[in-house]
């Protein structure tokens, strides 16, 4: 379901859980779907050893994906129109991730959000902005 | 990722929703995607990432007959240090997309990379970033641009702190 413009108003807010201890798995499929097969993600002996980061971790399309789940879930499908984030904070397995679309402004048919995914510890790994068309 | 031809199938589509864990019929079901007001399926906001799967020379896709740098028997086929801490050509710092129009099955598309600005910065938990941008842009079978992405990659001189 589509937006309406007449009913929302600014610092309006849509939260989703993305994701609960997320599964090494998860970033498997994620690896194979979109192609990206850089060891970091998936290979925990090469990111231990030889990169020296304490796991293997999430590629940060995997959290804009999930995030991006949130943002249609609440603005309906195919009604982006922009959507750009920055990656504050890397994502390892195990992690809760919430997401918030917070109403920024509204008007002409668009509506203009920000954007922030928090882990369990309310550290922000993802933030940014979305636009998107609203009856 | 540059690409002659990037063709989006249903298939695909698919899957990658189920990779980022929505399940979203419209991803799924020709026939829910019809009841809906797009009216088909179309790909998730991120799908366009997915374009590496069709670039011949994407360098984080193991090739036939070359060297990885992932574990095998030992914990990189690759033998010498990775020159930055980020390993595997860094990090996504960044991604933007702007949609002038959500890509469905059948789309057959072209994406073109331009290279963008690069810049410095001293970092508290790596060390000296280095930020690099592309710009890519898809366009369809008609030749209309479709997705305009701009991504921003960084090289980190030793690995980022946990925390």
């Amino acid at each position: 379901m589509a937006l309406k413009a007449s009913q929302l108003k600014v610092g309006d807010t849509y939260t989703e859980c993305l994701v609960e201890d997320l599964k090494r798995t998860q970033i498997v499929m994620y690896a194979g779907t979109s192609g990206d097969y850089n060891p970091l993600h998936t290979d925990e002996i090469y990111t231990m050893q030889v990169a020296k980061y304490p796991s293997v971790f999430a590629h940060g399309m995997l959290t804009m994906g999930m995030t991006g789940r949130m943002l249609t879930n609440y603005v309906g499908d195919g009604r982006l129109t922009k959507y750009g984030v920055r990656f504050t904070s890397q994502v390892w397995p195990g992690d809760t991730l919430h997401s918030t679309a917070t109403v920024e402004s509204v008007g002409s048919g668009l509506v203009n959000l920000t954007v922030e995914t928090r882990n369990q510890n309310d550290v922000v790994v993802l933030s940014g902005y979305a636009a998107a068309r609203v009856d | 990722m540059a690409t002659d031809r990037f063709p989006v199938e249903g298939t695909h589509i698919m899957m990658f929703a189920r990779s980022v864990a929505d399940d979203n019929q419209i991803y799924y079901d020709e026939n829910y995607a019809k009841t809906t007001e797009v009216g088909h399926i179309i790909a998730p906001p991120t799908f366009a990432q997915s374009s590496a799967q069709f670039d011949p020379n994407y360098f984080l896709r193991p090739k036939v007959g070359q060297p990885w740098f992932g574990s095998g028997k030992e914990a990189t086929g690759i033998k010498r240090e990775p020159s930055s801490g980020g390993g595997g050509g860094g990090l996504h710092a960044e991604q933007h997309f702007e949609y002038h129009r959500h890509i469905k099955p059948g789309d057959v598309l072209k994406a073109v990379v331009k290279p963008g600005k690069a810049w410095e910065k001293e970092g508290k938990r790596s060390g000296k970033l280095v930020f690099t941008e592309t710009v890519t842009e898809y366009y369809d079978q008609t030749g209309e641009l479709v997705i305009t992405a701009r991504g921003v990659g960084v090289r980190t001189e030793r690995p980022v702190d946990a925390k």
